[in-house]
């Protein structure tokens, strides 16, 4: 199952030894360039019918100010808003174009020192996590190709092998973020105390205040102040 | 503020003045802002050599020591076409201030790198040895070689040495006292290896530069110890010090492997010149002018915000000139450069004091063009190099009282010290021993992976540098009984060094004397610029 007990992307992965301490990353604008919206485009974008392809490419791109107010409001409201455009995609078609997606929009989108801050990490004998508000299926390759050891997303929920356009609670998001956190850390015998978290938004300062060490990746203006505030240390993987 | 009092002083030493009831009142360096204070009659002040004549022609005597090196063949004898050339420079910590353009360094790689092209070399690449340091930046890198080099080296050729790069170390082996000898790798694989030195104190330059400078995490955690420091009578004379001696093992397991052509320099102390050249000067000589340039000073600073008088202090660069130049084999090079500096440094004392007192200035070498000297920079700036500007032995008697001046404020600068930050606010409460820091922390900052992304490629210090900054002051620490910190801004910062706060430096003296007794020595040690004290 996806989330929120994690994910485990190779069958390599052992949790028979529990790790002491592990590595939150979350995603879209941390480790990548891009975010779900650009995911959702490409999908929009490959339809199994141009006149589909088109109709979804129109519609998300007008709806892009809706999307941003309400990111504005809560990434919550964001999420459950952005999730209804998957409505009516089949949930093969979605796992099966997820490798491609990785291909052509997420992997040249990686930042260039992300690897080398995740193998830096990964040497201190750290567990290295997603924590995304990302879809499951195309967190998958991402998570495989920077060798995570686990990843926490968000999943659709599907009827009849169709996704309804809503997700799987809990969401993956702001507050929900840290509280996922707590329970897998508890789960796995991490000390949060001596564990990091990666991540560029203020909407997931609950993630970054709920570890011993919080880093602002590539951050906004508004998580850049607050890690000033605190002096978190601030990355730039550009 | 009290007004400085012109006062014909008779002949004597000028170096050490006692004061008396018609003695002017001392200017004492407090960050970014000066203090001018009374001192109790009987009080011996310690005042630098002047500076020593600089070198008629520096790039004479530069060209001179190239071809009549110690211990090798001149630089030209050794030079062959298509050899690969690493020439290592010393980084932004030398020397304090920055000096005025052209920087020695911008000079001998001008006549270096002429005289490798004469000889058909190409393959060089100019490494800034920073070691733990933080990166340089292109502007400051472009200040220190000058636009030329910059121009022609920049980035590709001209970079920063960085002791992460699991590409870019190789471990050498051991020293016979199992120290890990880890350093650059293009340094190893090079034909010949120059280094570009500058020395402003005894404890830089000889084996160090190479050493230390290339060196990587491995093999700096060998010798930047607390017990390394504490068998460091002083670290600023390398016959006594532990530290010196496990660097020079280093150095010579380092010269098994390179071929180390040294050049290294000596400057002088002329730190203040132009209109600011009275801050050098003994305040009984004053001179009416010099009396209102200082008030006028001080008055200017009082109306400015801290970081726009950090801005300003920062922007003044020191008229330092070459007073030695030698090259060739690491070992008889430093000897000869020592004696210059000690020469220039050394300034003989009779007997200890009980009482020690010295200004804080807003700089040391790991806070040029910083945000802040912060809390742990003032630690190591008084229980580390002050402390340790002895010979023989300390100023300061086992137990006396230092009295430092600085605000002490709870300022750091989270890009170059982001790893400061945690150590003083999350370590310091919970111990002060170094030993304890050393053996429960150290591993843990210095492998953050935080701080080694913000080491190697923004502008941090290296996650285990605030641990040596701590060690640095270990043995001032053992030895001294008390330190007092005059016009600290606040509480939490001396109580969390283990100081103690006064408002003036008159409390500060009477606290000192209530430990030490009515007829305490005192001895103020009036600098920057830099002296040593030959303590017999």
């Amino acid at each position: 199952m996806p989330h929120p007990d994690g994910n485990s992307p190779s069958p390599t992965t052992s949790r028979e030894a529990p790790l002491r301490r592990a590595a939150f990353y979350d995603v879209d604008g941390t480790l990548i360039r891009t975010n779900i919206v650009h995911a959702f485009a490409w999908y929009a974008r490959h339809q199994p019918t141009l006149t589909g392809s088109l109709a979804m490419t129109v519609s998300t791109a007008l709806s892009v100010p809706l999307f941003a107010a309400a990111d504005k409001l809560s990434r919550k409201a964001f999420n459950e808003l952005f999730y209804r455009y998957y409505r009516g995609q089949s949930e093969d078609r979605l796992v099966l174009l997820a490798e491609q997606l990785f291909e052509d929009v997420i992997r040249p989108s990686i930042f260039p020192r992300a690897p080398e801050l995740i193998a830096e990490s990964r040497r201190t004998g750290c567990l290295q996590v997603i924590v995304t508000g990302g879809l499951d299926f195309t967190v998958r390759p991402l998570a495989r190709y920077l060798g995570m050891d686990d990843f926490i997303a968000n999943r659709l929920e599907y009827t009849d092998g169709y996704a309804n356009g809503r997700l799987a609670k809990p969401f993956v998001a702001g507050a929900t973020k840290a509280e996922i956190m707590r329970d897998y850390a508890a789960r796995h015998g991490i000390d949060l105390a001596r564990c990091w978290a990666y991540s560029d938004s203020y909407s997931d300062y609950p993630m970054l205040a709920v570890v011993g060490h919080p880093t602002a990746v590539n951050p906004d203006f508004r998580l850049r102040s607050t890690a000033r505030s605190y002096d978190w240390p601030i990355l730039d993987l550009g | 503020m009290r007004a400085l009092r012109p006062r014909t002083r008779g002949a004597g030493d000028e170096n050490v003045v006692l004061i008396d009831t018609d003695s002017a009142p001392r200017i004492l360096f407090y960050g970014e802002d000066f203090l001018c204070e009374d001192l109790p009659i009987g009080t011996r002040v310690i005042y630098p050599h002047r500076p020593l004549v600089g070198l008629p022609n520096p790039r004479a005597a530069i060209r001179y020591a190239l071809n009549h090196p110690e211990g090798f063949e001149p630089l030209h004898a050794l030079l062959e076409p298509g050899m690969k050339i690493t020439i290592a420079v010393d980084d932004i910590s030398l020397p304090l201030p920055p000096m005025q353009r052209p920087d020695i360094r911008e000079t001998i790689l001008d006549i270096v790198l002429e005289m490798l092209a004469d000889h058909g070399v190409d393959d060089i690449h100019i490494i800034i040895a920073t070691s733990l340091h933080r990166r340089m930046t292109a502007a400051e890198t472009r200040r220190m070689v000058g636009d030329k080099v910059f121009d022609a080296y920049w980035p590709e050729r001209l970079y920063n040495h960085d002791a992460e790069d699991p590409d870019g170390m190789v471990v050498l082996g051991k020293t016979p006292h199992g120290e890990v000898v880890e350093t650059n790798r293009r340094a190893v694989e090079s034909d010949l290896v120059i280094y570009v030195n500058i020395n402003l104190v005894p404890m830089d330059g000889g084996h160090k530069s190479v050493g230390v400078g290339l060196c990587g995490y491995e093999s700096l955690k060998a010798h930047h110890t607390p017990k390394a420091i504490v068998e460091s009578r002083s670290f600023m004379d390398p016959k006594q010090s532990a530290l010196a001696h496990s660097v020079e093992r280093i150095g010579r397991v380092c010269d098994q492997h390179m071929r180390v052509f040294h050049i290294e320099t000596a400057l002088n102390n002329r730190m203040f010149s132009g209109p600011m050249s009275f801050l050098a000067k003994n305040e009984d000589d004053f001179t009416e002018a010099d009396r209102l340039k200082f008030q006028a000073m001080k008055w200017t600073l009082e109306k400015t915000p801290r970081a726009l008088r950090r801005e300003i202090f920062m922007r003044v660069p020191a008229a330092y000139e070459l007073i030695a130049v030698h090259a060739g084999a690491t070992e008889p090079v430093h000897e000869k450069i020592l004696e210059k500096c000690h020469e220039q440094y050394c300034i003989p004392v009779e007997g200890q004091a009980d009482i020690l007192i010295s200004g804080i200035p807003y700089i040391s070498p790991y806070n040029v063009n910083s945000k802040a000297l912060n809390p742990l920079l003032v630690q190591v700036m008084a229980l580390g190099y002050y402390f340790h500007m002895y010979r023989h032995k300390p100023l300061l008697k086992k137990g006396g009282v230092m009295i430092v001046a600085h605000p002490c404020s709870d300022a750091f600068d989270p890009e170059h010290h982001p790893s400061y930050i945690e150590f003083f606010n999350r370590l310091l409460p919970e111990t002060r021993d170094a030993y304890v820091l050393e053996h429960k922390y150290q591993e843990e900052f210095a492998k953050n992976p935080t701080y080694i992304e913000m080491y190697r490629h923004g502008h941090a210090y290296h996650g285990a540098h605030p641990f040596y900054m701590w060690y640095w002051g270990q043995a001032g620490r053992e030895h001294v009984g008390k330190v007092i910190c005059v016009g600290a801004d606040n509480n939490t910062v001396p109580a969390l060094l283990g100081w103690e706060r006064a408002d003036t430096l008159a409390e500060a003296i009477s606290m000192g004397r209530s430990m030490m007794g009515r007829s305490a020595q005192i001895t103020m040690l009036h600098h920057p610029p830099i002296l040593m004290t030959d303590v017999r």
